[in-house]
């Protein structure tokens, strides 16, 4: 009987958090430290003529300025220095900060002033005078999408089937563009680093899903061994994907310390981070799909294009899960990336998938009315057991349960189908729905596990925990598996010393972290059951691993009342403690079928006739993915994801002035984010799935699926309740009138 | 920020006498919009005078009406019961704006002042004429989906983006000044802000220095008919699209006086007495409504991004309307 598994805990961080205990990366108290602000460009493309830092560096606390012409480049080293792993990273073509006098992107830095205190040196990058030879940018991607190309021309699509010859055949077709605008993730806690170096070994404290990935990005930035350098992360203030890829300030930071010999922080401003760290791309897509007059798909075409920076070719992978979704034998999914003049897109919340599924869900809510078939009837007729491309069956696919479920919870049956059908007074109500899809991720990760003999452990690992509660479900898993109360597991991350684990991204944390400490503490047991067959009295002699178990401080042997006191054990043989540091692996096993996560969305909105503005008054989401390790953290994913989805719905939009290529929103006043005013019911529910081939522990990934359907599912909402398709997010009133 | 000298006044007159004599500085009342465009360098004032703790906080009946401080804070005078009692479009403006913890702190003559929301006046790096008079308006030919659809000049395309003014102008108030000479002056609401013409650089028609002490409301007989409709991007802690402040008084079944004040569509609230002559003396109907609504936005000229505001705006004048007559509260 499990213990801690799968019953509610709550946050073991929570109150360091709610108390300012927590220390977040600026929040590190470091002595001598002086503070550095990014000045940025006033234009989107061009060079620097000048640059003029003389009125700055005479402000009041200035210490120094540093612009490309003073930016200490360090030398490469010659390529035998660098070992084979760095090495790979020599081709991290990201973003750094004051290389040269070229512009890429409007709000680029291209200053930091150095000062005392943070009033001074903001204060100070008023001062800093840039003049530029301008040239005009692109930023616009629906202008420019005859410009897009293959990441790798080489490798063209590959079709499934004919799709063209079948959608050409098809009786029932429909095609659509759907649209979506730049989103910036706005985590709460801005985006900054403590950098200071003790001769050559340097130390950042920074805000990061990764802290390996920092530590790889600042090696190949100074030339130097990673070994060289701690990277320190132990709470994030939300991220969302934004800390996932190497930002330009964490090695601006270390180089400014390394100038002016002193510890440097340097935070950004709201503005700063909406181009310093990414951001979902701007995508267009246009779906076709042909279908049979009973429903069954016959053909799928969705071509994708997304805006990349002028540096980078980023491709947003929108039709990955699309493809896959339904038993569809003809498709052709193709992504293709535009060079603009922005700063590169990066992964965000769902990326690619709630994208890509926001065109391909609503396109198939065309097709159910085009074929005067209820939407959910047809998601139905076109289930798919086994993966459409490999013919792989799903390891586990508890999808119908949750149609079935959640359309019961919803009262879906009482829909009527014709749009503005459904009333509330004067509102029109609509109801719309979606399916959820993300992937079984599992990653290689290490952890240590210590097993001490004064009753507690100690267990580590260098992932983060950006919000989802990886601090709490490691304890628990740990807890469990050592047979200790979680009061007595201590459980540290965000640090490069500890044992590597993987970024915080794609919801694999648990999958692969969670597998490692399951694993070593396997181990352990192991090492105990040894140990007590050194002793003549063991109840284990004859006994398998897999019959004994770890309970209350004692190892036992399932079905008996047979145990032995390991602490005590650990005594006799003069144990201080029992340690195992272990890297689990994606079992091979994965591989003879496909995997994945899935869940169903259904959702009401009002809609106010006159003047347009939608409410989404009822949510329910019923997601399968796997074991819920923590049904109190785990809801609140997908009650989170419901919110995200509402907002890239109907509020979220960076807005792009194109004569400048620059963003005229970069503030939480013109971005609009939900308020909780615009939060209503939300109902979260789980079905189970027990699957041991996506992992040991049997979870899937949870955290980004709970927005995947919501856009779509809304959208959807609103054409039911108005008969207006809107296919341009986001769903503002002005588009409803 | 640029730094800057800040001193407590003790009293209204003295306040005035430092503001007044040196052209670069500003009174700070609850620092909500003043602080956020320091931070943005938009403002640079090089003394501030912090009037937060003048004794002009009152809300008090008066022999014709009301007198409501200008420090005293947007949330006590929404929650007043004289403010809810007889002026209870004030209190549905005010309440309508941005949070909670904002109305908390901001004062009405702070909200009277505001600023636009424009984004390239919020940004030191694009041109923008009210910022930077000559440097050109970017929301002319740029983004401008939240900006004005009537009276605006080439100059300057802006709105006033606040509530409670609008109610303001619906209920005829009057605006109780320090002027520099220290004497008293009144301005009626109606000609405290004003039209960009080439001036886009000056939002109303205060004199540098001269302190608001206190907004007057007369008597009126709206109470049970008007309504404060406020159409926005999300539910809470937005600025309106359109906002429309109506109220009607009704004998029988003609209306006999109205007032129909639309938000966020102009550099200045824009009262139609264009609408309000349609509406008095006619039913109180839908019929009579839509014409009302009609003629507020005959000279309405949209510009690239924001169309929608014609359209929204009639509509928001009906359903504003309706709901003043069936007595609602927003
Ligand atoms: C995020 C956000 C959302 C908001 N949403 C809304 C909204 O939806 N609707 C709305 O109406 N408002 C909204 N506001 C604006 C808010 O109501 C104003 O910031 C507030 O009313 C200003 O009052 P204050 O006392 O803080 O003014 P301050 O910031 O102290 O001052 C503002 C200006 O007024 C001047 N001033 C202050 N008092 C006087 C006086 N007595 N006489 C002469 N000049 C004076 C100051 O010198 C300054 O120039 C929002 C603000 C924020 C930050
Ligand atoms: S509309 Fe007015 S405030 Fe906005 S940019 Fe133009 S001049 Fe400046």
């Amino acid at each position: 009987m499990a213990r801690y598994i799968g019953k509610e805990m709550s946050r073991v961080d929570g109150f360091a958090k709610v108390t300012g205990r927590a220390k977040y990366a600026a929040e590190f108290k470091v002595p001598n430290l002086a503070y550095g602000f990014i000045v940025t460009s006033t234009i989107g493309k061009g060079t620097i003529r000048s640059i003029d830092t003389a009125e700055a560096s005479r402000a009041p606390g200035v210490i120094q300025v540093l612009t490309h012409e003073n930016y200490p480049k360090p030398a490469p080293p010659a390529a035998p220095e660098l070992k084979p792993e760095e090495n790979r990273n020599v081709r991290d073509r990201s973003f750094r900060a004051l290389q040269s006098e070229q512009i890429f992107f409007n709000m680029q830095p291209i200053a930091l002033v150095l000062a005392e205190s943070f009033e001074q040196a903001r204060y100070a990058a008023r001062l800093v005078k840039a003049t530029y030879n301008e040239e005009k940018p692109m930023t616009d991607l629906e202008s420019s999408l005859d410009k897009a190309r293959l990441a790798n021309p080489s490798r063209p699509p590959r079709p499934r089937g004919n799709p063209t010859e079948a959608l050409a055949a098809a009786p029932v077709k429909v095609e659509a563009e759907y649209t979506i605008p730049i989103e910036h993730h706005n985590p709460m806690e801005p985006h900054g680093a403590i950098a200071f170096w003790e001769g050559d070994k340097l130390t950042v404290f920074d805000k990061t899903q990764g802290v390996r990935v920092v530590q790889q990005h600042l090696a190949t930035s100074f030339h130097i061994p990673q070994a060289n350098i701690q990277v320190i992360s132990p709470f994030v203030g939300g991220a969302f994907g934004s800390a996932l890829r190497p930002n330009y300030y964490p090695a601006l930071t270390a180089m400014a310390a390394r100038v002016i010999k002193r510890p440097v922080k340097v935070v950004y401003t709201r503005q700063q981070m909406f181009t310093g760290h990414g951001y979902r791309p701007h995508t267009w897509q246009k779906i076709s799909l042909g279908a049979q007059a009973d429903g069954k798909l016959t053909a799928l075409i969705h071509d994708s294009r997304n805006n990349s920076s002028n540096f980078e070719d980023y491709v947003e992978n929108t039709t990955g899960m699309p493809r896959s979704l339904y038993a569809c034998p003809n498709a052709l999914t193709s992504q293709q990336f535009v060079h603009t003049d922005l700063s590169t897109p990066a992964a965000m919340r769902a990326p690619g998938a709630v994208s890509g599924m926001f065109a391909l869900e609503c396109a198939m809510d065309e097709l159910a009315y085009a074929l005067k078939i209820d939407p959910l009837e047809l998601r139905l007729v076109n289930f798919s057991d086994v993966d459409p491309d490999s013919g792989k069956p799903y390891s586990s696919k508890a999808l119908r349960e949750c149609y079935r479920l959640g359309a019961e919870k919803f009262g879906w049956k009482n829909r009527t189908p014709e749009p503005r059908s459904m009333r509330d007074g004067r509102l029109l109500v609509g109801w719309g729905m979606a399916t959820g899809i993300w992937g079984a991720f599992q990653r290689p990760a290490s952890a240590r596990v210590a097993l001490r003999v004064d009753g507690t452990a100690h267990v580590s690992s260098a992932t983060a925990d950006i919000g989802p509660g990886t601090y709490t479900v490691m304890t628990l898993i740990a807890a469990e598996y050592l047979g200790l109360p979680a009061e007595r597991v201590k459980f540290e991350l965000g640090d490069t010393r500890f044992p590597p684990a993987p970024v915080q991204g794609g919801s694999f944390t648990t999958a692969s972290v969670g597998s490692a400490i399951y694993e070593a503490a396997q181990n352990i047991r192991g090492r105990l059951v040894e140990l007590a067959n050194k002793e003549a009295a063991s109840p284990f002699k004859t006994a398998k691993i897999e019959d004994t178990e770890l309970l209350d401080g004692r190892l036992t042997l399932r079905g008996s009342s047979q145990s032995v006191d390991i602490f005590a054990l650990m005594r006799r043989n003069n144990l201080s403690e029992l340690v195992d540091v272990h890297e689990a692996k994606p079992s091979p096993e994965r591989e003879k079928y496909a995997t994945g996560a899935h869940g169903a969305q259904f959702v009401e909105v009002k809609v106010d006739p006159a003047t347009g503005v939608v409410q989404v008054t009822r949510a329910i989401e019923v997601t399968a993915c796997g074991k819920i390790m923590n049904p109190k953290t785990s809801h609140s994913q997908e009650i989170g994801g419901v919110v995200w989805g509402i907002g890239m719905a109907l509020q979220e939009a960076t807005e792009v002035d194109h004569r400048y290529g620059r963003i005229m929103n970069p503030n939480l006043q013109h971005y609009h984010v939900p308020v909780s005013a615009d939060i209503h019911e939300i109902e979260t529910m789980f079905v189970e799935e027990d699957d041991k081939v996506v992992n040991p522990l049997g979870v899937k990934g949870m955290g980004e699926l709970g927005m995947v359907g919501i856009p779509a599912a809304i959208a959807n909402a609103v054409f039911h309740a108005t008969g207006k398709r809107i296919r341009d997010l986001p769903i503002t009133p002005d588009k409803l009138l | 920020m640029k730094s800057f000298k800040y001193s407590v006044a003790k009293e209204a007159t003295g306040a005035v006498r430092a503001v007044s004599a040196n052209p670069a500085a500003k009174f700070l009342a609850g620092g909500t919009n003043l602080v956020d465009l320091m931070k943005e360098y938009v403002e640079r004032p090089s003394e501030v005078v912090d009037v937060s703790r003048l004794n002009l906080a009152q809300i008090r009946e008066t022999s014709n009406g009301i007198s409501i401080g200008a420090l005293a804070k947007n949330s006590d005078t929404a929650n007043h019961p004289l403010v809810r009692q007889n002026y209870p479009l004030l209190s549905m403006a005010i309440l309508a704006g941005a949070s909670a913890q904002l109305r908390n702190m901001a004062t009405n003559g702070g909200n009277l002042m505001q600023r636009t929301r424009c984004q390239y006046f919020y940004d030191t790096a694009m041109p923008c004429n009210k910022r930077e008079p000559g440097s050109g308006c970017g929301a002319l030919e740029g983004l401008n989906r939240i900006h004005a659809i009537l009276g605006y000049s080439e100059n300057c395309v802006a709105t006033y983006p606040g509530d409670m003014a609008n109610a303001l102008y619906a209920l005829d108030a009057i605006i109780r000044v320090r002027g520099t000479n220290g004497q008293d002056r009144t301005i009626a609401v109606q000609d405290f802000h004003r039209l960009p013409g080439d001036m886009p650089q000056k939002d109303n028609n205060l004199a540098h220095g001269e302190l608001i002490v206190a907004i007057e409301i007369p008597r009126n007989n709206f109470a049970a008919k008007s309504y404060y409709l406020k159409v926005r991007d999300r539910a809470s802690y937005a600025f309106a699209l359109v906002s429309v402040a109506a109220a009607l008084e009704t004998r029988g079944d003609a209306i006999e006086r109205a007032r129909v004040v639309l938000g966020s569509v102009a550099h200045k609230p824009w009262r139609s007495t264009e609408a309000e002559r349609v509406l008095v003396g006619k039913p109180a109907t839908v019929a009579t409504f839509e014409a009302a609504a009609e003629a507020a936005l005959k000279d309405a000229k949209p510009l690239e991004h924001n169309g929608y505001k014609v359209e929204l705006g009639k509509r928001s004048i009906v359903l504003a309307l309706q709901r003043a007559m069936s007595g609602e509260v927003a």
